[in-house]
């Protein structure tokens, strides 16, 4: 290759990637320098004024914050789990179905696309005692019902069930692992004597492992921002006026559902304590940041795979 | 189940074990399909639900019934009328469909680049792109929205469509993921035929490329129509500017107890989502998969 070569090929690519440059600059790096720079600081987007460590020594004494934190523990010990077991399960049992299988996984991945927004409100329905589906059918078989959304203790769970509900695309990523173990290895499995528990268990799930951990972190990290699920069955369980007015506190019943996130986006959006919002932002980055750093390891052979 | 015609020779040889095996195959195929069945009424219930109330009368819709004596089709016109619905849905739409284009116009390139050109950095920005990817929206939400508030577009849905312009960090991925797959003889190919890079990417690659591109096109359309948080931070008190997801979560609020008109807007929001589903389900699934780990 001629001289200069190398350098018009770098010149390229810049080319090329520089819309992508320009967004990671502009709504990524500066933003998260911008962001340590705030957290020392009071801001209301009117007053600018430095205020040393205030902010961080507010967030060790601010209980929200540290139920939000424990609400967002809760669902990533429980919902993650939950989903990865059940998300299994439905797609082992697809590739065990003979007929049919294409109407079974349309159905089973159907309610993932629903708009959060709306199955949401959906749930809040189907569960609200008195008029919903579900408390109605469960009395019917003599089984009583919580108050769901309207109880500290069960509207955790029942945005657990939302989420199983919407269990579909991870279905279809473990269904593509599930049918892309080598047929042999059941076979030899067999031969050997092994029944059906025995093969799943020294044959699928070493296989797919590499699936099931990919699954497990991006589903930690995008419990990490759960948000939308959390304020909207708040906000319809409780009844409250909406939107920007913030009349609303987030969490009902009793911050039962007050997310890390929605904590963030209240103190930042509605109180406009963007200063503190920021060490939140921070520690949410902190967090992310250890299972993101995780998921990179996973590309560590990223760049050879064609050069 | 029917019989399988099995070679004689090898169902001779099976003859003595056939009987066993042969029930509990049917055994296991009605348990399996029982199960399924069961598991699509859970899956589906919930929508059926909700058609049902959204055609309720606003009396039955406070009452424990579960099928709609009277089927009230008017509540579909009532709720137009109770909410500024139409709008609603043309700023999704115009969210959407701007999103989506001007994802694509930036990111195909930069996807392309990271899959196919070598220069220093190559990896790093990869990676680059998918810790952005990774990451929460809200840990950045501070100076960017400061950003916003100085350029006087809070309050409009605009600060959401145009960092489009600039890619989309989960569509680059998707993409990229996509393109390193297509054999480097088919760019080689059209390198002999005279094309420059750009040619190359426009006539070869993006034809190629098309069920990737359908893919993270479905997904960003999607992902604008269902957006509650973007909304909800910068389209403001004013409700001329709401989206569909944004109305929709505070419709209930103004109309407290009619579950049959929240139920009805529900309705018309999963609508649309799902019907373009039926015609682009195998975009759908091949784009979920890419998503998947390799």
């Amino acid at each position: 290759m001629p001289v200069g070569g190398r350098h018009r090929n770098t010149l390229r690519a810049l080319l090329y990637l520089s819309p992508w440059l320009i967004g990671f600059s502009v709504f990524f790096a500066y933003p998260l320098i911008a962001t340590v720079y705030f957290s020392f600081q009071r801001y209301d987007l009117f007053t600018l004024e430095p205020v040393g460590l205030l902010n961080y020594r507010y967030f060790l004494q601010d209980e929200a914050a540290w139920a939000s934190i424990r609400n967002t523990l809760w669902l990533v010990v429980v919902m993650v789990p939950a989903r990865v077991l059940f998300g299994l399960g439905v797609a082992q049992l697809v590739t065990k179905l003979k007929s049919g299988v294409g109407v079974f996984r349309t159905i089973f991945y159907l309610p993932s696309l629903v708009p959060l927004v709306a199955g949401t409100l959906g749930f809040v329905f189907l569960l609200n005692p008195g008029t919903g589906p579900v408390p109605t059918l469960l009395s019917a078989i003599g089984i009583p019902s919580p108050d769901w959304f309207g109880d500290p203790a069960w509207s955790k769970p029942g945005l657990t069930l939302l989420a199983l509900w919407s269990v579909g695309d991870l279905m279809v990523i473990f269904l593509a692992a599930l049918l892309d173990v080598p047929k042999q290895l059941y076979e030899a499995a067999a031969l050997d004597g092994a029944g059906p528990w025995q093969q799943f268990f020294r044959v699928t799930l070493p296989v797919i492992r590499p699936v099931l951990m990919f699954a497990a972190v991006t589903g930690v990290i995008q419990t990490l921002q759960y948000f939308t699920q959390a304020m909207v069955a708040a906000r319809v369980a409780s009844g409250s006026t909406d939107s920007a007015g913030s009349v609303f506190t987030p969490g009902y019943p009793a911050q039962s559902t007050l997310t890390f996130p929605e904590w963030l986006f209240h103190q930042g959006f509605r109180d406009f304590a963007m200063g503190y919002a920021c060490v939140l932002a921070l520690i949410l980055f902190a967090v992310s940041m250890v299972f993101t750093l995780f998921l990179l390891r996973q590309f560590r052979g990223l760049g050879e795979e064609d050069a | 189940m029917t019989l399988t015609l099995a070679p004689a020779s090898r169902a001779r040889k099976a003859a003595g074990r056939t009987r066993v095996p042969r029930r509990r195959a049917t055994l296991n195929w009605i348990a399996t399909h029982a199960l399924a069945v069961a598991l699509s009424i859970m899956f589906l219930g919930p929508m059926v639900f909700i058609a049902l109330t959204a055609v309720m009368t606003d009396h039955q819709a406070l009452t424990s019934q579960l099928w709609p004596q009277d089927w009230e089709w008017g509540n579909f016109a009532e709720i137009f009328q109770k909410a500024p619905l139409l709008t609603w849905i043309l700023n999704t739409l115009m969210y959407a469909v701007l999103g989506t284009v001007f994802m694509l116009i930036s990111s195909v390139p930069v996807a392309y680049a990271l899959a196919r050109f070598r220069f220093p950095g190559r990896k790093l920005a990869t990676l680059l792109v998918i810790t952005t990817m990774m990451l929460p929206p809200q840990v950045v939400a501070v100076p960017v929205y400061i950003l916003w508030a100085r350029f006087h577009l809070t309050g409009t849905l605009w600060p959401l469509i145009l960092p489009m312009l600039l890619g989309d960090a989960f569509s680059i991925f998707l993409l990229r993921q996509f393109l390193v797959t297509i054999p480097k003889e088919y760019s080689d190919a059209a390198r002999v035929d005279g094309y420059g890079e750009f040619g190359t990417l426009v006539r070869v690659i993006i034809p190629m490329a098309r069920p990737a591109i359908a893919a993270v096109a479905l997904f960003q359309f999607f992902y604008c129509w269902n957006d509650y948080y973007g909304p909800l931070l910068y389209a403001g008190t004013d409700s001329s500017h709401w989206t569909l997801s944004l109305g929709l979560a505070s419709f209930r609020a103004v109309h407290r107890v009619q579950w049959n008109l929240t139920m009805a807007a529900t309705l018309l929001a999963m609508a649309p989502v799902i019907i373009v589903f039926f015609f682009a389900q195998k975009a759908f699934i091949e784009g979920v998969k890419l998503t998947g780990v390799k």
